[in-house]
């Protein structure tokens, strides 16, 4: 053997690289069917696609697969788009997997992207338009089939979050071609009878065909023409139509939707406590201060009973009525010293009392004191007084003191 | 005030909540106050409690009025 002889890995490198240079596949779009589809903890989709003469091994890549705009299920008709390459530790070739649509409904992928351009710039998914979900809803208008899941799907949500609430159900067809007009009447009739103030409208999973009602022009100019806040609520989570963008609210699924409808009762329980919690501390608090301030207060005398203010008043009374007298017995003892002393001055002027110290008073015969001697004649009677009686005199000389 | 919606009970609560909390009121009043509110409690309670889902379809009349038919839907 004059050949060469490689390594298994080299062998795998080489066909690698052949088919890497090989233009074709570096850009193919292989029409087929899904099966063995498996997600992987890591976020990558691996699976086969066949037809009836064979199987082609595929990948797809987490960033990749995030951008799917549908659920791949096995016994999906598809058209994968990647590049072929080597896997070399499994010496397989596979898809290396890109992009992925629905087979049959490229068309309808044109028609969406179309509508949404279109609807978009007419400002139909303007936030600015979308209407706020009321907090408490009375009444909920539910668009949607009464034979799907869906609706017990909702009422069973409903029920259990928030019992308080009505639920009208406006019976629709949600696929087929007398769907989207259906439920865009059902939408302006529930407006035109103003049945309810929050509308939910959408269906359960599937394809992208069936959902297609939701994805119809009427229906979204009847969303966006409520005067009722309408809440989407059309197939599983990946899923997005033109009734999504144009609701006020986007619901992934029509359980979501019940859910974003309704206040918690449990929730409702646990503030309702804590309101009541809230009033008692308040109360608790001002209770607190009028007592504080009661102390206060009460720690004056005049207010502890009316009695005690009585005999306060009284006591008051009497303590003035003690000064009063005091004062008036002051004055009157003053007076009354005074009046002694002036007595007793008026007594040490009494002649009587000058003529107890020896001395006597001469008297003229009509009484008049004698106090100079020009006042009497020789030959002229007097009367000499003394403390103890009295003498008849007559003058028999009279000398006139020389200075 | 048995008449009183959810929404309506819970708006009066909060408001007595707010007079509460912040203590101005006469005390007679914040007594009165906390009585009201601790019955809207009370009444807010016993309505979920006692509510139970009422589901009805709406069909069509001839005039094309709404008319509202029970609808059972498995529990």
């Amino acid at each position: 053997m004059a050949q060469d002889v490689l390594s298994v890995s080299q062998l795998n490198v080489y066909i690698q690289h052949k088919l890497d240079g090989d233009t074709l596949l570096n850009q193919v779009a292989v029409r087929g069917e899904i099966s063995n589809y498996k997600m992987y903890p890591s976020g990558h989709h691996y699976f086969t696609l066949k037809d009836e003469g064979g199987a082609l091994k595929c990948v797809m890549f987490k960033g990749n697969a995030f951008r799917l705009r549908f659920r791949p299920e096995n016994g999906m008709k598809v058209i994968a788009m990647g590049k072929v390459s080597v896997y070399p530790r499994d010496g397989a070739y596979q898809l290396y997997c890109t992009a992925m649509v629905m087979d049959g409904v490229g068309d309808l992928y044109a028609a969406f992207e179309q509508l949404k351009k279109e609807l978009e710039a007419q400002g139909l998914f303007d936030p600015a338009h979308k209407k706020p979900i009321p907090q408490f809803p009375h009444t909920i208008g539910i668009v949607t089939s009464s034979a799907g899941a869906a609706v017990h799907d909702m009422l069973r949500i409903l029920r259990k979050r928030y019992p308080l609430v009505k639920v009208l159900l406006l019976p629709v067809r949600v696929q087929g071609a007398e769907a989207p007009g259906e439920i865009a009447a059902a939408i302006r009739y529930a407006n035109y009878h103003k049945l309810c103030d929050l509308l939910i409208v959408g269906r359960g999973g599937g394809s992208m065909e069936d959902l297609w009602a939701f994805n119809e022009k009427v229906v979204a100019w009847a969303i966006y023409e409520s005067v009722i806040p309408v809440i989407s609520a059309v197939g599983h989570e990946p899923d997005v139509t033109i009734s999504d963008y144009v609701a006020d609210l986007r619901a992934a699924t029509p359980s979501n939707a019940a859910e974003l409808a309704v206040p918690d009762q449990l929730a409702l329980m646990q503030m309702l406590d804590e309101k009541a919690n809230a009033m008692a501390s308040g109360l608790q608090r001002q209770l607190k201060t009028a007592r504080q301030h009661l102390n206060v207060l009460s720690g004056s005398v005049s207010l502890q009973s009316p009695t005690g203010y009585l005999q306060q008043q009284k006591k008051s009374l009497e303590l003035l009525k003690n000064r009063l007298i005091s004062a008036q017995n002051r004055n009157i003892s003053a007076k009354k010293q005074r009046y002694v002393a002036d007595v007793s001055k008026l007594d040490a002027m009494s002649p009587l009392k000058v003529l107890t110290r020896g001395y006597a008073m001469a008297q003229a015969p009509d009484g008049a004191l004698i106090r100079s001697v020009h006042q009497v004649e020789i030959g002229q009677p007097i009367t000499i007084r003394f403390s103890d009686g009295q003498a008849a005199a007559t003058v028999s000389d009279k000398k006139e003191q020389t200075p | 005030m048995n008449n009183m919606t959810f929404e309506s009970s819970l708006q009066r609560l909060e408001q007595i909540v707010r007079t509460l909390e912040r203590g101005e009121a006469p005390l007679e009043e914040s007594l009165k106050l906390f009585q009201e509110g601790t019955e809207l409690v009370r009444n807010c309670e016993t309505m979920l409690e006692k509510a139970e889902l009422q589901v009805k379809k709406i069909m069509t009349a001839q005039d094309g009025s709404p008319v509202e038919e029970d609808f059972q839907d498995e529990q």
